[in-house]
């Protein structure tokens, strides 16, 4: 069982982020970030009393995730706090994996150390890129030199370190996008994380290429940029185990992300956040003071909720179990689907030995195709 | 000024003297329904209450298109000096497509009305039917209509129509159909002017079918118009052409809801219903007899209907085939020029080679299958018949590309037409290169007042059928007329050119044309199709060629990335479900050779619009 905690604060939008988060101005009154970290406890104990009620053996918490917004914009006690009523309520595994997301800006050595000395194990950094024209565009704030120092503090501390990287935003040269990898690369990361740039609707970046102000992206350079990633990671001995995620040894791997891919139990806490448990998905409501309010009144903050059929769930495990190493077993495909399989091979799509040995996993090419392969996997 | 007859005439005992038989010919909205329905309206035929605009136009489409496709009678009492008489309004369909159609009509009627709008002057379908009028001898009764609109210049139209059809300018009459000032004048013209029908009531019977509509309730109902004889209730009668035999289950006249008389004599225009359930066993233009005592020369004229272009009719969705083939069969009883035959094709699977009389004929078809039986088709860019002659010197008939014969080729002759088309002179040249463009002769031209000209060309059919009305339209703002007929036929030097995707020939897109125009399909169809079809995990050629040799060619890039960055909690549903409409999506693709080809595709490529970027 995992254990998502959204933090939904921000302290100043990026320009291509439509996550659920908001700066001080958007936020308005009716929630408070000084209070938040109470409130998202009180959802781990009502999670806890609903999970009992509906007969779900009760089980130890084996990886925490601390994603936003900008989680490290509260204190550091706060997140420990919220983690701690998750041991409370919940008590959590020996060697479990404890993540907290953090802006390079947002930490300082004393508060690393607060986190790791509160259990926290991971810390997955917002670099995104190294070159400042780029960063500039994406509007993160932060300086880029700032990152290295940040990486050291976390080691000292005892944290295990990811960096997250963007490739693809508009204006990047593929010589930018290089400089980015090298530069993540040199801070020994244990961890890496590369997206491509997506423009997702109503954001301020896409208002912008909409009006032509910015370049729009393009998937041709990010195949490219994805292959050079996926080749200077290699090198640099880090192989990949998702789509976008590459761990130095596979315990490196985040557990937590992996929990999601392979159907995993997980509880999402705050305002937007997702679980699955027992094959229910459902979603909290969205905005923080909706949130707080329901909280406060002692409702439970679910917005939706969906119980996914036998063929989407199907098409969910497809579509989730071939983005990772490990792998899709063709023995959970349907005759048309194993028909497939050969077709697949020769098109260079997925990894020849692995599927003598049973096994969907996806070659380089097949990555960046993976939506073709799960079509035609499944037989449209 | 007349008033409403008092007594109207009884069908199947009026004397030939007091009927009138009259057509209006007009062009597309000069305003024919509303003068028709104006004097229904007049004669008390229909009340004002009951009056639905444009009564006379039944069909949907006719409505929705403002046009006249099939041609009704309406018998309309009319008194004048105190004797009442009986008026049969024959409507005529006013478009090219359906000349012969027109033709029956006219042959029906001892006169016509020349009705045109007053604001913009006689156009040229309008000339055509004009002349076949003239030359059928009726007398022409010229009318301007839409005097209350403030742009008509109806002294400028009266001196043109007068010096066309030969008449003083003052003999104009001058009517609105909308605010009905001028047409009861107009009826008591035609009453004077129009000559009285003649014929011989004691010989056998011989009634012209000018047309047949079928009815879902009665089968089909028959117009004829009566020239010799009489034709009575019960009684048996024979259809010339074919020398079958039917009864007579009912006749009567249309007022303008059919009501059933004694019969029909000399003159007298009505109804005939016989049980039949297919128009094409009651033909326009042939002769009705009696069984009995059969006349022994049938009236002339007859013409079994020529099919002029072709189109692959298909349905969007494959399991739709026996729908299509139901719904031909139904719009086939009402429509007896409508042919077609099974076809397959690679790329859109099976559906059926249809032949129309023109591209109206197949728009309003292509429509009615659509919105009456609610298909999605993909039609193919519509084609002429030519005759081809390979290597062994025979002739074969080629309606569709895929006809066309690989190997050598002695000859190809297609088919020609005469076109006629009138234009304000200012646009001289540009119907001039629009003609020439299109391998256009040209054959004469004349001016029909200071500022209108009509040019008479020399054309292949196959040059008009796409999209050249369309093109004169906009070269002229709009203000040029068309029309032509079959004039014959050329040999030409033509070429099959075929599109190929990935090496695979996809035959719906396969087109014959003049080797001079082959470089611009092929470089206009593979442009498109790159524009159209999404790329593929590999490389897809798109080659245009005439036989083996490569005319055109364009390359779809084959897409590298599709996958999503990321895919955490929250985005799984939404992922799934972008897939889930993924998989909706891909029941509208269609397979060439390991191409996903949507149908958007195939009906953009096909259409003559400008493609969509992707």
């Amino acid at each position: 069982m995992s254990f998502y905690v959204h933090i939904p604060f921000c302290t100043v939008r990026c320009g291509y982020c439509d996550f659920n988060t908001y700066t001080a101005t958007e936020l308005g009154s009716g929630s408070s970030q000084a209070t938040y970290a109470a409130t998202v406890s009180q959802e781990v104990s009502f999670a806890r009393g609903v999970l009992e009620k509906s007969g779900v053996p009760h089980r130890q918490i084996d990886t925490v995730f601390f994603g936003g917004g900008t989680p490290t914009l509260l204190p550091a006690g706060d997140l420990v706090a919220v983690l701690g009523r998750i041991r409370e309520e919940f008590g959590i595994k020996p060697g479990a994996e404890v993540t907290t997301e953090a802006n390079p800006d947002s930490v300082t050595r004393e508060s690393l150390q607060e986190l790791a000395d509160g259990g926290f194990t991971r810390v997955s950094f917002g670099m995104q890129s190294a070159v400042p024209h780029v960063l500039k565009v994406l509007e993160r704030t932060h300086d880029p030199a700032r990152v290295p120092q940040v990486v050291a503090w976390a080691r000292e501390a005892g944290l295990d370190v990811s960096v997250d990287l963007i490739y693809g935003t508009p204006g990047e040269s593929l010589q930018d996008w290089r400089t980015s990898i090298e530069a993540a690369l040199s801070y020994e990361p244990d961890h890496i994380s590369a997206y491509a740039l997506i423009i997702e609707d109503g954001t301020k970046l896409a208002a912008q290429i909409r009006r032509g102000e910015v370049p729009n992206i393009d998937d041709d350079d990010h195949a490219e940029k994805y292959q050079l990633a996926d080749e200077l990671f290699a090198a640099a001995g880090l192989s990949w185990y998702e789509v976008s995620n590459w761990a130095r040894t596979p315990e490196h791997a985040c557990r937590h992300n992996l929990a999601y891919w392979q159907g995993g139990d997980w509880w999402g806490a705050g305002p937007g956040a997702h679980s699955h448990v027992g094959g229910l998905r459902w979603w909290n409501v969205k905005h923080p003071a909706a949130y707080q309010q329901r909280i406060d009144g002692g409702i439970s903050p679910g917005h939706g909720r969906e119980f996914p059929d036998a063929a989407a769930v199907q098409l969910e495990r497809t579509m989730l179990l071939t983005r990772i190493n490990t792998g899709l077993p063709i023995s959970e495909l349907d005759e048309t689907g194993r028909k497939k399989v050969a077709g697949l091979i020769a098109d260079e799509l997925i990894d020849a030995k692995q599927a003598f040995g049973g096994k969907i996993v996806l070659t380089q090419r097949g990555r960046l195709l993976a939506d073709l392969v799960v079509r035609e996997l499944l037989d449209f | 000024m007349s008033p409403l007859a008092r007594t109207a005439p009884v069908p199947a005992a009026t004397d030939p003297s007091l009927i009138r038989n009259f057509c209006i010919i007009a062009h597309i909205d000069h305003g024919k329904s509303t003068l028709a329905d104006r004097m229904l309206q007049l004669t008390g035929v229909v009340a004002a209450r009951d009056m639905k605009a444009q009564y006379l136009d039944r069909m949907d489409i006719e409505r929705e298109r403002g046009i006249t496709i099939k041609s009704q009678a309406v018998r309309i009492p009319w008194e004048q000096d105190g004797v009442s008489y009986a008026l049969n309004m024959i409507d005529t369909p006013g478009h090219v497509d359906f000349t012969y159609e027109v033709s029956r009509s006219l042959a029906a009627c001892e006169g016509a009305i020349l009705l045109v709008d007053a604001a913009q002057g006689i156009e040229a379908q309008t000339l055509a039917n004009l002349y076949l009028a003239i030359e059928g001898d009726l007398t022409i009764i010229p009318v301007l209509n839409k005097i209350d609109l403030p742009n008509a210049q109806p002294e400028k139209y009266a001196a043109e129509l007068a010096s066309l059809i030969g008449c003083e300018p003052e003999d104009v009459l001058k009517v609105s159909g909308k605010t009905g000032e001028g047409v009861e004048a107009l009826l008591d013209e035609v009453i004077k002017q129009l000559p009285a029908p003649v014929g011989v009531a004691d010989a056998p019977a011989r009634a012209m079918i000018f047309d047949s509509v079928y009815d879902t309730y009665r089968g089909v109902v028959t117009y004829v118009r009566v020239v010799d004889g009489k034709l009575e209730p019960r009684e048996k009668i024979q259809m010339m052409s074919t020398g079958t035999t039917h009864e007579l289950l009912e006749i009567g006249v249309s007022s303008p809801n059919p009501v059933p008389s004694k019969g029909l004599g000399v003159g007298e225009v009505g109804y005939l219903i016989t049980g039949v359930k297919d128009v094409r066993q009651s033909k326009v233009g042939d002769t009705v007899t009696n069984s009995l005592n059969p006349a022994t020369d049938s009236l002339g004229g007859y013409e079994e209907p020529k099919p002029m272009v072709f189109s692959g009719l298909y349905p969007l969705d494959g399991t739709d085939y026996p729908a299509l083939r139901d719904a031909l069969d139904k719009l086939q009883l009402n429509d007896a020029a409508l042919i077609y035959e099974p076809e397959t094709s690679v790329a859109l699977g099976f559906g059926f080679r249809v032949g129309f009389l023109g591209l109206l004929h197949l728009e309003i078809t292509r429509q009615r299958l659509e919105s009456e039986f609610n298909l999605d088709l993909i039609s193919t860019a519509p084609n002429v018949v030519y005759e081809v002659m390979g290597e062994d010197k025979q002739l074969i008939t080629v309606t569709n590309p895929s006809e066309f014969p690989d190997g050598k080729i002695l000859e190809v002759h297609e088919p020609m037409v005469a076109a006629t088309i009138l234009a304000p002179s200012e646009f001289i040249g540009a119907v001039m290169e629009l003609c020439q463009s299109r391998r256009g002769t040209m054959r004469g031209m004349d001016y029909l007042s200071e500022d209108r000209v009509e040019m008479r060309y020399h054309l292949p059919l196959a040059e008009i059928v796409f999209d050249f009305f369309d093109q004169l339209k906009s070269r002229t703002r709009g203000y040029a007329s068309l029309d032509w007929k079959a004039d014959g036929e050329q040999v030409a030097d033509l070429v099959k050119v075929d599109i190929l995707l990935q090496g695979d020939q996809v035959d719906a897109f396969s087109a014959i044309t003049h080797r001079d125009k082959a470089y611009n399909y092929g470089t206009m169809m593979t442009s498109k199709l790159r524009e159209l079809i999404p790329r593929q995990q590999f490389e897809v050629p798109i080659q245009a060629a005439i036989g083996s040799r490569i005319i055109a060619r364009e390359n779809i890039r084959a897409i590298r990335k599709d996958v999503l960055a990321k895919c955490y909690g929250g985005d799984i549903s939404r992922k799934r479900k972008l897939l889930e409409k993924q998989k909706e999506g891909k029941k509208r693709m269609k397979m060439v050779g390991r191409v996903e080809v949507p149908q958007e595709a195939f009906i953009a490529a096909l259409s003559t619009e400008e493609p969509k970027k992707k």
